[in-house]
């Protein structure tokens, strides 16, 4: 073993580390995102849900989710401490370790979408099917290298997802859409003459403290799915995806702002904020070759996109707090067919299948295990709850007791 | 004794307040209300979706005179309180029967 080989192995697996801990800063971002676009009287039990779905997500994928996604045994039996002896050039609990947060991020996508209405045990039942079965499955088929049930092998067909606009992104839109469509809107936000009423968010600093700790947290997540950093080679395709998953979060935020004051006269501080993130869903499938004019110019569609989205779902009833299944779903597609523009290696063809594999099997499978939870233990808080609030109904204290009067 | 109940526009609180102070006020109520007047309310928009502000933020400023302020702190009041503009506000005058310190027990205009 060469002093130099170490040295890449130990630069190599630090940085897989540090892009790690950055993607796990998500979920802080997450929580504030949606914590600051609910109302006050649901603050405790969104942040409940974000806390709770992370440490989930990454206990299930320890007892089985890796496994299925990647080999080995479950409980992580088959996770070799020393990398070396198989040719890896990181540590392999590294691998663990930047994977599983990826779950979490997946999963937290879900929470925002079913926001302000959804039981919490529900939910968090629902989380251990899905960090633990069905993200992992279709993760098996793509990062995984599986065949599709024995059928197809989506690499062969010239599918490429770089860091999961599709295999994350549109996966948790994929199961947030199907547990929207179970559980229904919020009340009063549809009005009976089909008019859609505003249910504004209480803490717009919040909302915007939590897009830029994605923002900030995304550089872990395209930056550190290039898997390595300690060639020139490498260090080099690092630091263009770096650059590009800038441009695109800063094209992204751009387009929806204009956008949204060409169409509402205003400039919306949330669509911005969605615009920002919709930017960096829609460069995360190719951050690498792009570029950074390219790069800019995706994250604008995907900036534009997203408004006409997050007012088509109004249109057709599916109530999305956050504009996560917007955000994440259709501008996550978006992304996957923006690759082959300037990556050769991919096709269309293979974007569709793949893109098309993810969603039917996320979304019949999420489906599934919502209509079964719905059935068993309901997934719906009482009319009554939703109107006084998850946070009492479900966890028994407000967010922010001082302010309200409820205690006086 | 009057009770002088004007409710004016936020911003000209400490307008109101300072020249009820030159005319010898020594102490005034003020609370946080909302409502609505010939201004009614506004619409703001969320997320593409407008949505109705019907009740607008005002203050309500509450001060207890002998009879012989009352004209001169009405007139303080209004224009010290008076944009021209839509909103400006209302001042109410009602008979107070009796006013007592609570400290020492005084009544009358002795109390206020």
């Amino acid at each position: 073993m060469t002093d130099i080989f170490q040295l890449q192995y130990a630069l190599d697996t630090f940085y897989f580390l540090v892009c790690g801990a950055l993607v796990m800063w998500m979920a802080a971002g997450f929580s504030m995102l949606e914590a600051g676009l609910v109302r006050s009287k649901n603050t405790t039990e969104i942040l409940t849900k974000n806390v709770a779905l992370f440490a989930i997500a990454c206990t299930m994928y320890l007892i089985c989710g890796y496994a299925i996604m990647y080999g080995g045994d479950t409980f992580l039996s088959g996770i070799a401490a020393d990398g070396v002896a198989d040719d890896w050039s990181y540590a392999p609990a590294a691998d663990f370790y930047f994977q599983v947060v990826f779950v979490a991020t997946a999963m937290s996508i879900v929470s925002g979408s079913v926001a302000e209405r959804m039981k919490l045990w529900s939910f968090l039942l629902f989380t251990v099917v899905m960090t633990g079965y069905i993200y992992p499955m279709e993760g098996s088929w793509t990062w995984g290298g599986e065949s599709v049930f024995g059928m197809y092998t989506l690499g062969d067909l010239g599918f490429s997802d770089f860091a999961g606009s599709g295999i994350v992104h549109m996966a948790g839109a994929s199961a947030a859409l199907a547990g929207v469509i179970l559980l229904g809107a919020r009340k009063g936000k549809f009005g009976p003459n089909g008019q859609v009423n505003a249910i504004p968010g209480a803490n717009l600093p919040m909302a915007t403290l939590g897009t830029f700790i994605l923002w900030m947290g995304w550089f872990g997540f395209n930056g550190g799915s290039v898997l390595a950093t300690a060639s020139v080679e490498s260090a080099n395709s690092v630091a263009m995806v770096f650059l590009n998953t800038n441009a695109a979060a800063s094209g992204g935020l751009i387009g929806a702002l204009i956008v949204a004051k060409l169409l509402f006269g205003k400039a919306d501080l949330t669509m911005a904020l969605n615009g920002a993130l919709a930017g960096l869903v829609a460069i995360t499938a190719e951050p690498s070759t792009p570029s950074a004019l390219q790069a800019t110019l995706f994250g604008a569609l995907g900036g534009v996109l997203v408004v006409f989205s997050i007012l088509a779902l109004d249109k057709l009833k599916l109530d999305d707090p956050v504009g996560a299944i917007s955000v994440h779903g259709v501008v996550g597609l978006l992304g996957l067919l923006l690759v082959p523009v300037t990556n050769d290696g991919s096709s269309f063809s293979g974007q569709l299948i793949g893109a098309a594999t993810i969603f039917v099997w996320v979304f019949v499978t999420s489906f599934v295990a919502w209509y079964v939870i719905k059935v068993l233990i309901g997934l719906r808080v009482s009319e009554e709850d939703e109107a006084n609030g998850v946070d009492l109904a479900e966890c028994g204290m407000e967010a922010y007791p001082e302010f309200t009067s409820s205690k006086s | 004794m009057k009770m002088v109940t004007a409710i004016i526009k936020p911003f000209k609180l400490d307008e109101v307040r300072e020249s009820l102070g030159e005319l010898g006020v020594t102490g005034v109520t003020v609370t946080e209300v909302k409502g609505f007047g010939r201004q009614k309310g506004h619409t703001e928009l969320y997320r593409g979706a407008e949505y109705v502000v019907d009740f607008l933020p005002k203050v309500k400023v509450e001060v207890a005179l002998a009879d012989e302020l009352v004209e001169r702190a009405v007139e303080a009041i209004t224009v010290a309180a008076q944009t021209g503009k839509i909103g400006d506000g209302k001042i109410f005058i009602t008979n107070t029967e009796q006013v007592i310190r609570i400290r020492t027990g005084e009544t009358g205009a002795e109390a206020i």
